[in-house]
């Protein structure tokens, strides 16, 4: 049966088979360097963060949220999110130095988003989500909620303030 | 197979299977079309397609005017028109209406359009199409209802456990049911018409259409499971709890995949209608039906950029879903190579030489071929952008941001929604028999749209890389965040003026289209052809079947266990939140 192809077509179609591969080997290169979204795949009681009994433990109940160091002196962020803010609300974190955010929602969806950072993470009700990242320039920032979470919405955010690391105390 | 050998600049077929003069069937099947008594099928094409196109844009209309006040609301620039109830009401009105109605109804209505003229052929029942349309219509009215009330302030995207009222739900869904009455048609009426002339190539533009019914059939199952399985149980009280991430999986194998069901009528148009507007022919006919086909089993099965940001899908499917979402880059680049290269043939069939000589040759003054070059390009704009979203790592810049509003408005908007307009000027006369009331109007009416585009989405595009996010009714973060907003909102702001002004203009054109002066010889509902018009195609490019074995093997490899470790993971339910709770 007749196909038709062009010369012309059948180079493009080259070009842009070779573009869809460098693209995939840009994504490769980076996700292999350990850039991957957060996607720790873990479940949680969410309507009971503050008890020990519920699924998940108490991890995320009122006395252990906070900043701590883990056994290998990494910086954990434990936080919670519910209708409209983030808990603890402001929180200080050093320039530079890498550290993992740990957070879960009380209620309904909500998201994370430190702006002109690629702190970035959806909350969703029964899971913990977790990322591990830096900032780099000092200053203060709002960590704000970007999902739709009901009609305080725009209201919900803390702050953050980036230090020097040097001056930086836990 | 044999290869022509031909190259861009030679337009003589060199071999037989081709066919010049306008592809045989076409020819004499339009003969029998002049006579005096309109057959049924031009009487169904007339009302089904009035019909289902005027819901659209009638949807359309209302929904405007929701977005200048957005633009407003947001952007802390007119203090006395903050309210937050009204912001979230009328964004999710507006969403809902320009991504459910306007599209779903403007879809049918051309797709019965077009399928009944290309094909010469009735639809296999009235009473069915029309069930269809009325019962896409209740379900509208029904979810409106309650969206204007401001009971069902969820999002178009209405995620758990934020809740609607049940009406809600139960119109979404019968829009949904309504709209596969039409597919129902679309593929009924492909398959009648290869048993009417077996081994012949189905028209160009009914084969899109038919692919397109065929990926909103599978595109829309997983909205619906997500309705049947989880929403509506919990409506009705036979479950108290829901879990969000299952809700989000399900969604996600929509929400892709929905934006390809809004942009083939685009393709479509521009492949089937716009060479001969442009006084051309198609480049490439076979190269348009595989694109049709990569463009179906491309684009459903890699919703998961969607989740990148998501807690409870793992890394590896995320991964797997990047790989499939750059696949659908070859189909939009075969898209941008035939339509350029159309467009071409055409500027030198008319007159135009050297390099750049062709473009100066465009018909500029023809709504149909100004409308694909200015959908082009903002395609080209657009597509970047979506590279970003689409990637890995970067995504995590952008999501949720303003920049992914700007980028679906320059996309969605833009790139479709400016084919819309076109194929409604294309097909005004040839439904009502009388004069397009104003073209003049009508390519200013692009061109505003277009610049309107360009002035309202590429600021919005920096707000999000500047850090605002999505979905909110005012800016309270930082009187510095504000300090570098505002200005951006202030260009914005103008760029929803201008795009009001431009929607306005086409509704003025369309409805004075109806009463403008009859013509003697409406122009005949005529497809474009191919410079090798092809008379016989591969089978697998006239056929469906093998296509949805496909699309089941590789959805079942990138749905398959992301859903099914909803039933182990052991999640604890959330309750419901929200209205009617
Ligand atoms: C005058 C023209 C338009 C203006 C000024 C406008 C403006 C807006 C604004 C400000 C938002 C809210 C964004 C947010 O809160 O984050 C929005 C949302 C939306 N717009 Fe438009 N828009 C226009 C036309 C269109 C068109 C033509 C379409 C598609 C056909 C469209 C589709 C949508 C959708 C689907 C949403 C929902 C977004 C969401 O829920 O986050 N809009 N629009
Ligand atoms: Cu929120
Ligand atoms: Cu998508």
């Amino acid at each position: 049966m007749a196909f038709h192809i062009d010369k012309l077509e059948k180079r493009w179609i080259y070009m842009v088979a070779g573009i869809v591969v460098m693209a995939w080997g840009i994504q490769i290169y980076y996700a292999a360097q350990g850039w991957h979204p957060p996607s720790n795949v873990e479940v949680i009681d969410s309507a009971q963060l503050h008890l020990a009994s519920g699924v998940g433990g108490d991890e995320f109940s009122e006395q252990n949220i906070g900043i701590k160091r883990d056994e290998n002196g990494m910086l954990v962020v434990t936080m919670v999110a519910a209708r409209y803010g983030f808990y603890p609300q402001e929180i200080t974190l050093p320039q530079g130095e890498p550290f993992k955010m740990r957070i879960a929602s009380f209620d309904v969806l909500h998201g994370i988003y430190i702006p002109l950072t690629n702190l970035n993470l959806m909350l969703v009700p029964g899971y913990v989500s977790e990322v591990t990242t830096t900032v780099n320039t000092l200053g203060d920032y709002p960590m704000l909620c970007h999902d739709f979470c009901g009609m305080g919405h725009a209201y919900m955010f803390g702050n953050v303030k980036i230090v020097p690391a040097d001056e930086y105390k836990l | 197979m044999p290869i022509c050998s031909g190259t861009s600049k030679s337009f003589l077929p060199t071999n037989t299977n081709y066919d010049l003069s306008e592809g045989t069937y076409l020819l004499t099947m339009s003969m029998t079309d002049t006579g005096t008594q309109a057959p049924a099928y031009v009487k169904h094409a007339k009302w089904l397609g009035l019909s289902n196109m005027w819901v659209g844009f009638g949807a359309f209309a209302l929904a405007i005017p929701m977005g200048l006040y957005q633009v407003a609301e947001r952007s802390n620039l007119f203090p006395a028109a903050e309210s937050r109830e009204l912001y979230y009401t009328s964004v999710t009105t507006h969403g809902v209406l320009m991504a459910y109605v306007l599209t779903t109804f403007f879809i049918m209505g051309f797709g019965y359009f077009s399928a009944l003229h290309s094909l010469k052929q009735d639809v296999w029942s009235p009473l069915f199409s029309w069930t269809g349309f009325v019962i896409a219509l209740v379900g509208t009215v029904m979810a409106a209802v309650p969206l204007l009330l401001g009971e069902a302030s969820v999002m178009y995207t209405f995620y758990p456990p934020e809740m609607a009222v049940t009406p809600f739900y139960i119109g979404a869904a019968l829009l949904f049911v309504g709209s596969w009455f039409w597919c129902v048609d679309m593929v009924i009426g492909m398959m009648q018409w290869r048993r009417a002339n077996p081994g012949m190539a189905v028209p160009l533009v009914m084969f899109g259409t038919t692919m397109n019914a065929l990926l909103w059939l599978w595109t829309s199952m997983g909205a619906t499971l997500e309705v049947l399985i989880q929403i509506l149980p919990l409506k009705f009280g036979w479950v108290d709890t829901i879990d969000p991430g299952l809700a989000r999986t399900f969604f996600s194998w929509t929400l892709h995949a929905i934006v390809y069901f809004w942009l083939l009528p685009a393709y479509i148009a521009m492949y089937s209608i716009m060479p001969r507007e442009s006084g051309g022919k198609l480049f490439s006919d076979e190269l348009a039906r595989v694109a049709f086909v990569m463009l179906f089993i491309f684009s459903v099965p890699i919703g998961f950029h969607h989740l990148y940001m998501d807690p409870q899908q793992a890394a590896g499917w995320k991964l797997l879903h990047m790989f499939g979402t750059f696949m659908v880059a070859v189909p939009t680049f075969i898209t941008g190579f035939t339509i350029l290269a159309t467009l071409e043939v055409s500027g030198r069939l008319r007159g135009g030489k050297g390099l750049f000589g062709w473009i100066a040759k465009l018909r500029w003054n023809n709504p149909m071929t100004l409308a694909t070059i200015l959908s082009m390009m903002m395609l080209t704009a657009g597509g970047f952008g979506g590279v970003i979203n689409a990637s890995y790592s970067m995504n995590a810049l952008i999501h949720n941001t303003q920049w992914i509003t700007g980028h679906f408005h320059l996309i969605f908007g833009g790139t479709s929604v400016i084919m819309y307009f076109a194929v409604a000027y294309w097909a005004w006369p040839r439904i009502t028999g009388r004069k397009l009331a104003s073209r003049r109007m009508a390519l200013w009416q692009l061109w505003l749209w277009f610049w309107g585009m360009i002035v309202t989405t590429m600021p919005w595009h920096v707000l999000g890389l500047l850090g605002q996010p999505r979905r909110v009714d005012t800016l309270p973060y930082s009187d510095e965040l504000n300090a570098i907003w505002n200005p951006y909102e202030v260009v914005m702001f103008a760029g929803a003026v201008m795009l009001t002004l431009s929607a306005i203009m086409f509704i003025v054109v369309l409805v004075r289209s109806h009463f403008s002066e009859r013509l003697q010889q409406p122009p005949e509902v005529v497809f474009g052809t191919a410079i090798h018009q092809p008379l016989r195609v591969p089978k697998l490019l006239n056929s469906l079947a093998l296509w949805n074995w496909a699309m089941l093997v590789y959805m079942l490899a990138s749905y398959g266990y992301p859903l099914l470790q909803f039933v182990f993971l052991g999640t604890p339910q959330t309750i419901p939140f929200g209205f009617g709770e």
